[in-house]
């Protein structure tokens, strides 16, 4: 993304929680900002790639992008970095000694959680790494915090010389709400002074720290404890008080307006007294966090009663269609005000089908799995990307996902593991470009040194496809499109020790080379690696094609081309027959929508009777209707 | 519109529709009157074609983003299936605008599910009022199948807690900035849509009579 000028102070903005945090960093005068994509967390990045007078990188993974934000602040320049939960998995190797060595420069990380799972793997609470690192943790509720409370992490950063954590969740990253914004105001790098003792982790030097950090603990509790992030707002109905964070704090002020409640914004430590005085003032006490219960069983281990999970959810999130019948409940009232209206019964959603995501129209992924359906006796681990997708209708074509990478590993150990009965069957892996050079190459070195077999097949679409598009070392663009050195997948795997005759790089959307590379490398019993090399459709590399149309009369009904399992193409009319053999098929006569094919010609491959043709563009383009 | 002075409007279909593009013109046109206004999407992984639905609060103050089902003053429905599933976040004998054009999605192509056979009649009979057209036929009509998206905004118009020229300002100030050539023909699939909202209403209420 190029830069833009930025909006004018004062101005009052509609921006996303992860907008407000990147003009907020970039307002704190932060130098030095890196992240990986992931959903919710990318659009920080995105935005903050806007700014100018702030450096801005993709990194090739999260833990990277943490210590290039580590070294800058090292280097006394304000440093950021953004990650998804899963990503701090990554990071964490390096948080866990930063909270040691501390920092020169601010250094705020921004850690996004996707509680309700709109697009992840795992709804882990990243609130836990607060405690775990022994370090202070903010949380905003809405936009306007988010950027207030980045601003005050740089501060906070700087006065406890350690890094900062601002924990988010989808529902502040993604929700857009008003923000008034200010002035830039720049802050110089201080620059690197050479002190071994703190920035030298060897076992000695790193047990002198240790008591430190005990220190800044107690530090930070009392900083915790006076803080103006951790506000009380009174309230007359007495019965209930409580305690929360993030989004749950707006649907507990949302549904129950006349309650008293404590906010905590500075959430880790947790202001146990500041919690203790506000609990003697209620009947009850019910916190409401997502997920996890961190703060409840402190405050239980500090003797403060108090409800938590024990009467909401421990999963998904706290909105108030699951606070108000849960606190109705534990205060014996039978209706929840609020979720009936007009006295009539809570709405029941319609039966309709589920709408399942799909791979684009056209997406050179398409021609990969196709392949993968027809083939049998296979198993395949798969990774995290757009072709995780292979694991759905129609193709059923992918057998494993767990973290970014994981495809090699794990397909090593289905290897090394298999059982007598399963000797015969054939390995395969699935991994895309960037999640490759993510975190799958090390998994592929693993393979070839072990002596694996299995064909690993890397799907090189030039982009970061399932968050958007993103530029990583494999599209030879960088953060602003510029030109940067592009990772030669092939020479790549040959210098890991792949043999040059195992190294297969095919055209996606040729279906008989495809089928025909992966059906003889199964067979040989060593690793191989078939890349693909068609741009994602959603790139700019991407160039359209004539569209194409189907003749009706020559539709046979074989569904051939459904298996593709393009969204352009459509089942207008089935039809049962009877073959001679005997058996009943069911017929399934097609049409192409063709405003939307960009006549990439996968389906017309396995169309036997040549039913498929390029659309005739003298006719208006047809929309197509059931 | 509601009675706790903050208006809710569900706007739902799916990705690359252009709802929640849609629903930040709405708030845009919002703000600039002066509400306190948030958004927020319901959009696992939209943008391969799943389902979106796009939350936009508005009022003196708003706190949580979502509206809770049963809430919403107005649904706007980006397509036919779509506009069923959420027409429970209606409040009761709420309003539904809905586009009739139907997408059909892999699943019920290859015939793992149905389409349902009339989405306008499954949500008339939970006792909501429907106002449906077929927006894509009219943006074709207008010369580009993107401006469905105006089209349901034009809709939207006469629903408002204000007047149209509001929103009609929010739609044109954000394609002058970005696509100046486009404003005039934004202009008129902005009031297509709101004589096919009308010319819908007078056919509800022509049925409601027969």
């Amino acid at each position: 993304m190029a830069a833009v000028m930025p909006q004018p102070a004062a101005s009052r903005l509609l921006l996303s929680g992860n907008e407000a945090v990147a003009r907020a960093v970039w307002e704190s005068g932060c130098r030095v900002a890196a992240a990986y994509p992931g959903t919710p967390s990318t659009e920080m990045l995105e935005v903050i790639s806007t700014y100018p007078d702030i450096y801005a990188e993709w990194s090739v993974n999260e833990k990277v992008s943490l210590e290039v934000a580590i070294g800058a602040a090292f280097a006394g320049s304000r440093s950021f970095c953004a990650m998804k939960h899963v990503g701090m998995n990554v990071a964490s190797d390096a948080l866990m000694t930063l909270t040691l060595t501390g920092v020169v420069g601010g250094l705020v990380i921004a850690i996004a959680d996707d509680v309700g799972l709109s697009s992840s793997q795992n709804e882990q609470d990243s609130r836990y790494w607060g405690r775990f690192a022994h370090l202070p943790m903010f949380e905003p509720a809405d936009s306007q915090e988010a950027y207030e409370m980045t601003k005050a992490a740089f501060d906070l950063s700087e006065g406890f010389q350690c890094p900062v954590i601002l924990r988010m969740t989808t529902r502040i990253n993604h929700v857009k709400a008003l923000v008034t914004v200010g002035e830039r105001v720049a802050h110089a790098a201080t620059g690197f002074k050479k002190e071994p003792a703190r920035w030298v982790m060897t076992p000695a030097g790193a047990g002198k720290r240790i008591p430190l950090m005990f220190e800044r603990d107690k530090a930070l509790r009392a900083e915790a404890e006076i803080s103006p992030l951790n506000i009380v707002e009174t309230g007359k109905d007495r019965r209930v008080g409580f305690v929360s964070s993030g989004p749950a704090w707006m649907h507990v002020r949302e549904s129950f307006p006349d309650a008293p409640a404590l906010k905590l914004g500075f959430s880790c430590p947790v202001p146990i007294e500041k919690i203790r005085a506000f609990a003697a003032t209620v009947d009850q006490l019910v916190v409401v966090e997502e997920v996890e219960p961190l703060v409840e069983m402190e405050l239980k281990a500090a003797g403060i009663a108090c409800l938590g999970k024990d009467i909401l959810p421990r999963q998904g999130e706290l909105a108030p269609n699951v606070l108000k019948p849960a606190i109705a409940k534990l205060l014996g009232e039978p209706e929840p005000v609020g979720l009936k209206p007009l006295g009539r019964a809570t709405p029941v959603p319609a039966s309709v089908f589920p709408r399942p995501p799909t791979m684009c129209v056209a997406c050179p992924h398409l021609g990969v799995y196709y392949t993968l359906s027809q083939l049998k006796n296979i198993t395949i681990a798969g990774d995290i990307g757009c072709y995780t997708l292979g694991a759905g209708h129609p193709w059923n074509a992918l057998d494993t996902t767990i973290s970014m990478g994981a495809s090699m590993g794990i397909a090593m150990g289905l290897d090394k593991g298999r059982a007598e009965a399963d000797k015969d069957k054939r390995i395969l892996a699935v991994i895309g470009d960037s999640t490759f050079l993510h975190m799958g190459m090390q998994g592929l070195l693993d393979i070839v040194y072990n002596g694996g077999n299995v064909t690993v097949l890397l799907l090189d679409n030039r982009a970061v496809g399932m968050t958007g598009g993103q530029a990583n070392p494999g599209s030879g663009k960088g953060i602003h499109g510029q030109e940067t050195p592009r990772v030669d997948f092939a020479k790549l795997v040959e210098s890991l020790g792949v043999k040059k005759e195992r190294i297969h790089v095919v055209d996606p959307y040729q279906l008989p080379v495809l089928f025909k590379t992966i059906r003889e490398e199964v067979k040989v019993p060593e690793v191989s690696v078939i890349i693909t090399n068609q741009p994602c459709v959603l790139i700019d590399d991407y160039k359209k094609q004539q569209p194409y149309e189907v003749i009706a009369y020559k539709c046979t009904g074989c569904g051939n081309c459904v298996d593709v399992g393009c969204p352009a193409i459509h089942v207008t009319r089935r039809e049962k027959v009877i073959k001679p053999s005997g058996k009943e098929v069911e017929l399934q006569f097609v049409n192409i929508e063709t405003a939307a094919c960009t006549g990439c010609g996968l389906c017309v491959q396995p169309c036997a009777p040549e039913a498929i043709v390029h659309a005739d563009l003298t006719k208006p383009m047809r929309l197509v209707r059931h | 519109m509601s009675d706790n002075q903050v208006t809710n409007i569900l706007v739902v279909g799916i990705g690359g529709q252009g709802v929640m593009t849609a629903t930040e013109i709405l708030a845009e046109a919002a703000i600039a009157l002066g509400h306190d206004a948030k958004k927020t999407e319901v959009a696992g992984m939209a943008q391969r074609g799943g389902v979106v639905s796009s939350h936009l609060r508005f009022g003196n103050k708003v706190l949580s983003p979502q509206i809770m089902a049963g809430q919403a003053d107005l649904l706007v429905g980006f397509e036919a299936a779509e506009t069923m599933r959420w027409c429970h976040y209606l409040k009761p004998g709420g309003l539904v605008l809905m586009n009739t054009a139907r997408i059909v999605p892999p699943v019920v192509d290859i015939g793992l599910y149905d389409y349902p056979a009339d989405p306008i009649a499954e949500i008339k009979s939970r006792g909501y009022r429907v106002h449906a057209f077929d927006a894509m036929a009219i943006a074709m009509e207008l010369g580009d199948v993107r401006l469905g998206n105006t089209v349901m905004l034009g809709a939207m118009a006469d629903h408002l807690p204000f007047p149209p020229q509001v929103l009609l300002d929010a739609i044109l100030k954000r394609f002058s900035q970005r696509k100046p050539h486009m404003v005039e023909v934004n202009r008129k699939a902005f009031e297509a849509g709101r004589a096919a909202d009308k010319a819908a209403n007078q056919l509800s209420h022509a049925e409601a009579a027969a």
